[in-house]
């Protein structure tokens, strides 16, 4: 039964099958079908995006300038990821340049997203993976502060205050109310932390559940409001004034301190909480190093950050740019967006329907037509699937590739990359890292790997902020105050016919726009995003995407149970475009789990 | 809807399925968001996947619309404090919006309205009156025609609202905001002195309106067993509870 995919890996489908559906504590719908051998090691996974919304669809027609609006809303979590996407696709299709301020401020934007929802991610998605909330309750107070104390200076450390948790935690568990904390396999084989660390853990997902409303007021300052802060085709929307009549109403010296105080408050957090935790955590689970799939053969990163405005090639993108293939570091390869031969989706395992389903589709040429069809070998019916049949349809997330390749895209990407690259940035802490944990590089390729990435990036993201901000006050000082061009602002200026791509690196991964605009209007619009690389189902040669390799080869010890699963999923930041969740009284609902 | 609902699939069966049983035995239900209460971007023209706000799903009970795209965090958990501390539901608009939070335009309590009245505008984007902080009514704001609480309650702990921070209101909390022109397009028929007549109109219009678009998107809450059991009474279904959007 075992077959041979082209991308390397082996799968086998004929052992007992597992199914996750919702996988929780994501962003959006996704479900997990996985056979296991008779030791119950994974051998076939099958990952399916459920959920469509047709944005691309609504978009057609519509003013360009207002597109932002529309795909900011595709996620609730990476907000104004797409929002500048979009901008720079229209911008790139009408051939705007934006001041510099305005790239500034955009980069501000950008970067605070990325602290916030890696931080975020972390904490309040990814973290009970390892973390074990009940095991706190056996933890002893003043270990707990002799532990925070030898890893961190961060000041909430002390017994006393880990014994209030510790008995406020008791209450909630003994009152059989675990909130947000229900939705949890505790006590399973899986976790690997001694008390102490589980109720250290504890804290900071608690005190980053109150930190996390300080940094999105960076959107609020530079956007109006958090989530989905406003966009502007040609700059930014805020003014800025610091000496005369209405400096009131614009950014002032007042707004600029106050994104400043946020900025050394994230630094702070990020460097005294996230990071220390994630390096005690890695140190509980360095045998644990499943889940590395892709990321040591194909991993792709468009890049971000421009340094100077209007410029997204290699020497302006601070995020790395390039593609690595069959784990060859040695050779970055070099990304044309415009190219129709590089970035393509197939829909041969997609509930779509193209023309020629054995050919891929580059984006300006993109169709979204939707087609929901189970396979012959599926079981339950089309409103009450049991299994999917993996060799026909069957997932609402198309198969991005490039140059037909399955990569895997996200933080440990861009840090593989830059790697690779010998960017001291992203090179240094990476080694730093893998030396005090006393792991080799090829530990980085992994679940572990990726979440370590993450946080590294966070750190890298929070101390960008700082650089960026200040560029805005060196900026201002030099007198100059521009954040909009308005030069082609009105349509009549508008060629009657064009087209342009936006990229950026969202906290998830690459993520690209792709418009054609005529007579002023939207006549084609695609977005391919992070999870859609990462999510996609299998191409027409059968090559898999990151989640299904991921999960390959990795012993779940209780089928029941699959916390290993949920682990290595998670550990992607998966977003499926949508972003429903489903909360009773007394917490989360659990992921289902069906074995047959 | 479209699809026998597998647009939106949850544990393998349709996601409006599970709303339906969690809604029955709920005495109210809260749609939050603009998706919840009017269908929002999804059902956009052409509403391709045929979404439906949650009142054209559940049909026998209360709903309490809190829109917004998204609705301030501050009005949701006003919201859900007002219920669990007084027992009973705020007093609704025609809309079905609490009086307390939607009763008011932007525009209404808009910082920049003395620019309005004096016909001070923004011309251009990051011209001289930007800098001023003048009326952004000629950018296409969309505040003399949407009713919630931006300009008072301002966002994130009081920091900023979109007009603050220089750009028009997209009128995000109103019923098919998305089909109204661009958000740039000035809003017509509303003279600087007609304006209360004019917006009331709108209001009445919007009112008459037959909700077209839903919401599996963000979120609903079932407010159960009022009366007895104040701790258990509410069911949320929420788009982000414990994390990321809920600052
Ligand atoms: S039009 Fe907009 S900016 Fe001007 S006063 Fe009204 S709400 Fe404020």
């Amino acid at each position: 039964m075992g077959a041979q995919t082209p991308n390397g890996f082996s799968l086998d489908a004929s052992g007992k099958r597992i199914v996750v559906d919702p996988v929780t504590r994501i962003e959006g719908h996704l479900r997990v079908e996985v056979n296991v051998d008779e030791h119950n090691v994974i051998r076939n996974a099958v990952s399916t995006g459920t959920m469509w919304r047709g944005i691309e669809v609504i978009l057609k027609g519509r003013d360009p300038r207002d597109a932002w609006a529309f795909t900011e809303r595709i996620c609730g979590v990476c907000t104004g990821t797409h929002a500048l996407t979009s901008v720079r696709a229209v911008e790139n299709a009408l051939g705007i340049s934006i001041p510099e301020n305005a790239n500034t401020i955009r980069n501000l934007m950008q970067l605070a997203l990325q602290v916030h929802d890696h931080l975020v991610h972390f904490y309040h998605l990814h973290a009970l993976d390892w973390v074990d909330v009940v095991s706190a309750l056996k933890a002893d107070p003043k270990a707990t502060s002799i532990l925070a104390q030898s890893i961190s200076r961060w000041p909430m450390s002390s017994p006393g205050y880990f014994k209030d948790l510790q008995t406020r935690l008791a209450k909630f568990v003994e009152s059989g109310q675990l909130g947000p904390f229900k939705n949890g396999y505790w006590g399973h084989p899986a976790y690997k932390l001694p008390p102490e660390a589980n109720l250290l853990a504890v804290a900071h997902y608690l005190e980053a559940l109150d930190f996390q409303k300080e940094i999105v007021k960076i959107h609020t300052i530079y956007g109006g409001k958090n989530p989905h802060p406003n966009w502007l085709v040609g700059g930014v929307p805020c003014s800025i004034n610091v000496d005369g009549t209405g400096a009131v109403g614009a950014i002032n010296i007042e707004r600029l301190n106050l994104v400043s105080s946020v900025i050394d408050r994230t630094l702070e957090f990020v460097e005294q909480v996230y990071l220390p935790d994630v390096v005690a955590i890695a140190g509980f689970y360095k045998d644990w190093l499943y889940g590395g799939g892709l990321s040591s053969k194909s991993v792709m990163s468009y890049g971000d950050i421009p340094e100077y405005a209007n410029d997204y090639t290699d020497k302006s993108l601070l995020l790395p740019r390039g593609v690595i293939l069959n784990g060859n570091l040695k050779e970055i390869h070099e990304i044309d967006l415009n190219a129709p031969d590089q970035v393509q989706e197939f829909v041969a395992h997609s509930w779509y329907k193209y023309p020629d389903e054995t050919v891929g589709l580059h984006p300006y040429d993109g169709v979204t037509e939707p087609n929901y069809q189970l396979g012959p070998k599926s079981k339950g019916s089309k409103t009450d699937i049991q299994s999917l049949d993996e060799s026909a349809k069957y997932s609402w997330i198309k198969s991005p590739r490039w140059k037909g390749n399955a990569v895997e895209v996200g933080p440990l990407a861009r840090y593989i990359i830059g790697y690779a690259q010998g960017k001291a940035e992203f090179k240094d802490p990476t080694d730093k890292l893998l030396t005090d944990l006393g792991l080799p590089l090829t530990a980085l390729f992994s679940t572990l790997g990726r979440t370590a990435a993450r946080a590294l990036e966070c750190q890298w993201a929070a101390q960008k902020m700082r650089y960026f901000q200040d560029k805005l006050l060196g900026s201002i000082k030099a007198g100059n105050l521009a954040t909009a061009n308005v030069e082609k602002w009105d349509p009549a200026t508008w060629p009657k016919e064009t087209r342009g791509v936006g990229f950026t690196e969202a906290p998830r991964g690459a993520l690209g726009h792709w418009i054609r605009i005529k007579d002023a209007k939207i006549d084609n619009y695609q977005c391919v995003v992070p999870t859609t690389w990462n999510g996609s189902p299998r191409d027409p040669k059968g090559n898999i995407g990151a989640f299904e390799a991921s999960l390959l080869d990795t012993p779940v010890a209780d089928p029941n149970q699959p916390l290993e699963i949920i682990r290595t999923l998670h550990s992607f930041d998966p977003c499926l475009a949508c972003s429903t969740h489903v909360m009773s009284p007394d917490g989360q609902e659990m992921a289902k789990v069906t074995v047959r | 809807m479209n699809e026998d609902g597998m647009y939106c699939i949850d544990g393998g069966r349709p996601f409006v399925e599970r709303l339906t049983e969690m809604a029955s035995d709920a005495m109210a239900v809260v749609a939050w968001g603009a998706c919840a209460s009017w269908g929002c971007v999804q059902a956009a023209k052409p509403n391709p996947t045929h979404a439906v706000p949650i009142d054209k799903v559940i049909r026998n009970k209360p709903i309490v619309k809190v829109p917004g795209c998204p609705p301030i965090a501050e009005v949701m958990t006003g919201v859900i404090t007002y219920v669990t501390m007084f027992g009973r539901l705020p007093d609704l608009d025609r809309q079905g919006r609490p009086k307390m939070f939607y009763s008011q335009r932007i525009h209404d309590k808009c910082y920049r309205r003395p620019h309005f009245d004096a016909g001070q505008f923004v011309e251009e984007w990051d011209d001289e009156g930007a800098r001023k902080g003048f009326c952004l009514y000629k950018m296409g704001c969309k505040g003399p025609t949407t009713y919630n609480a931006c300009s008072t309650t301002r966002w994130n702990g009081g920091v900023s609202f979109p007009i603050q921070s220089g750009h028009g209101c997209i009128g995000c909390s109103e019923d098919g905001f998305w089909d109204k022109g661009s958000f740039y397009d000035r809003l017509t028929g509303i003279n600087a002195f007609g304006i209360e007549r004019n917006a009331d109109q709108i209001g009445l219009a919007a009112a008459g309106i037959v909700v077209a678009g839903i919401a599996v998107h963000a979120g609903i809450t079932a407010v159960r067993q009022l009366t007895t059991k104040p701790k258990d009474t509410i069911k949320t279904i929420a788009s982000e509870p414990t994390d990321k959007n809920a600052g």
